[in-house]
């Protein structure tokens, strides 16, 4: 899923600066599942303002939304009532999500309160681990289903650097702590396959352009649209 | 062996060619615009080391770039060997650049992954990482033998390139090394460096894994050494430096010895004591000496390890 984290609580309430009515607008999909942008986090997020304008001295009125979710037209079209009377959203979906609003409802100013940064899992309660840079052209059926592209510091396709040791990432940083080198757990799991000798293959340069490298991308299915 | 068969024909290639035992050093770019301090290094090595590399960026920092700074070292008579990290350009970049340092005379090259923007002072900027190093070797090699750019279109005079490698010894994990060593050949190296050797029962092991499948006879595979200049280097290197393997009796033997001149000579007869014991390594082709910020100490370790003249070769 795509996870997001909240942004600082007073980068979030200056952009409310200047505006006497704002909505938060939470998305009860992806977001709500890390546990940061959902209907909840968009109420405690708009409680938290209220009381800071409050201190503050300020006359502005804050309210909540959540929809199902923010990155479809039909499930904004259910918010959009209420969307109406607010001539600023702060939205806690992802990227997404808050570009799906800001187009819905353009010109109104459409501010993001959370930062989009991964496509991950819950590894433990609490803790989320990116495994996918949605680079277009996977890789992961000879890496043991381990991808190398986001989960080697360095993008690597033919195996770790001379920074793996005990397992370990070279790169390691006081948020992120320990990181697994992905190529000593591809080059275990291989092993335990028997299919280690993938590992010996020399793999050509991967085709970024199919990555956002390419600029920004458009899926087409066009068995799908209506007749 | 007449010049038409050589690859690139640089003076690494022909000492390594006619299997005398190489000596390379290590330079690495002032941190300014300042012109004077690859003059002053290369000054200090002329005539103690074959060639010496250029270092990219070493850890991620800014320096002049390796090829100006191999254009120099070359001017000032000291042969380069350009480092080249995957780190800071794409495909485009590489190809430009070892084109454009060809035209000027370098053709030693060596294909570097790079370490990692975090560890340098840059750690904000965005990794290329567009290709790795054994992709980067085999773009090389199909420049010079191939004549054909990465993409596959021709080019119509190609760069004499001398291409080089490094491998970790002492990485993880460790029955992978020599395998990966192993794909960086059938890439295209013509030679590789090791990572710095502290602990020498580990690179035999290694060098052991490296001959049974035959490597060493299709790479010249120089062993990478770095004189300490006291205890504090060995412990820096021993805790700071990723992929460093240093025993603790390093440690000790340096600690054991008063600061100053009397543990940097007693770092130069380590050094001396670990190339004569890595010389005698089947499959060793020559050392690699990574005095970093030390490169005064390198004359005297070449002079007192027997390695002096170096050869002439034409």
């Amino acid at each position: 899923m795509i996870t997001a984290e909240r942004k600082p609580f007073d980068e979030i309430y200056a952009m409310t600066e200047g505006h006497d009515k704002v909505l938060v607008a939470g998305c009860d999909t992806c977001v709500a599942v890390c546990l940061t942008g959902g209907e909840k986090e968009a109420e405690i997020l708009a409680a938290e303002l209220r009381i800071k304008a409050k201190e503050d001295g300020r006359d502005v009125q804050i309210e909540h939304t959540a929809a199902i979710r923010q990155c479809e037209w039909e499930y904004l079209d259910a918010i959009a009532a209420k969307v109406e009377e607010y001539p600023a959203v702060l939205s806690m979906a992802c990227g997404i999500g808050i570009q799906s609003m800001a187009e819905k409802f353009a010109p109104k100013l459409v501010l993001p309160a959370v930062n989009t940064n991964m496509l991950g899992m819950p590894q433990e309660h609490a803790v989320w681990l990116e495994r996918c840079g949605a680079c277009g052209e996977c890789v992961i059926g000879d890496t043991a289903g381990i991808c190398p592209v986001v989960r080697c510091s360095k993008s690597l396709m033919n195996g770790p650097c001379g920074g793996s040791h005990d397992g370990k990432c070279e790169v390691t940083t006081p948020e992120k702590g320990d990181i697994d080198c992905a190529w000593a757990l591809i080059w275990d799991r291989l092993k335990a396959q028997g299919r280690e000798e993938l590992m010996l293959v020399n793999r050509p340069p991967k085709n970024w352009s199919k990555s956002s490298s390419g600029g920004p991308r458009k899926m087409v299915r066009e068995e799908a649209k209506p007749v | 062996m007449s010049a038409t068969q050589y690859k690139a024909g640089s003076n690494l290639e022909k000492i390594l060619s006619e299997g005398k035992f190489a000596v390379t050093g290590e330079c690495g770019p002032p941190k300014s615009a300042d012109g004077t301090v690859i003059e002053e290094k290369a000054k200090i090595l002329k005539g103690f080391v074959d060639a010496v590399n250029i270092t990219d960026n070493q850890t991620a920092v800014v320096r002049v770039c390796s090829m100006a700074s191999g254009l120099q070292a070359q001017q000032n008579g000291l042969e380069a060997i350009m480092q080249m990290t995957c780190r800071d350009r794409n495909r485009l970049a590489m190809q430009a650049d070892i084109l454009g340092a060809s035209i000027l005379g370098i053709k030693n090259i060596l294909c570097l992954t790079g370490d990692h923007m975090s560890f340098g002072n840059h750690p904000e900027a965005k990794g290329v990482h567009d290709l790795d190093a054994i992709n980067l070797i085999k773009m090389y090699k199909d420049m010079r033998d191939e004549k054909k750019f990465q993409c596959g279109d021709d080019m119509d005079v190609a760069p004499a390139l001398y291409i080089g490698c490094a491998e970790n010894p002492f990485g993880d994990p460790f029955e992978f090394r020599a395998l990966r060593l192993k794909k960086k050949v059938e890439a295209g190296a013509d030679f590789m460096q090791t990572q710095c050797i502290f602990n020498i029962p580990k690179f035999k092991k290694w060098m052991e894994e490296v001959r049974a499948i035959g490597l060493h006879k299709e790479i010249k595979i120089l062993a990478g050494l770095t004189p300490l200049k006291g205890v504090g280097a060995a412990k820096y290197m021993k805790n700071f430096v990723p992929g460093m393997d240093v025993p603790q009796e390093i440690v000790d033997r340096m600690a054991s010895v008063e600061k100053g001149p009397p543990a940097q000579a007693e770092g130069k007869k380590l050094a001396v004591e670990m190339i004569k014991e890595i010389a005698e390594i089947e499959g060793v082709a020559g050392v690699h000496l990574m005095a970093v910020e030390w490169e005064v100490a390198v004359p005297e370790i070449v002079e007192m390890a027997g390695l002096l003249p170096r050869p002439a070769v034409a």
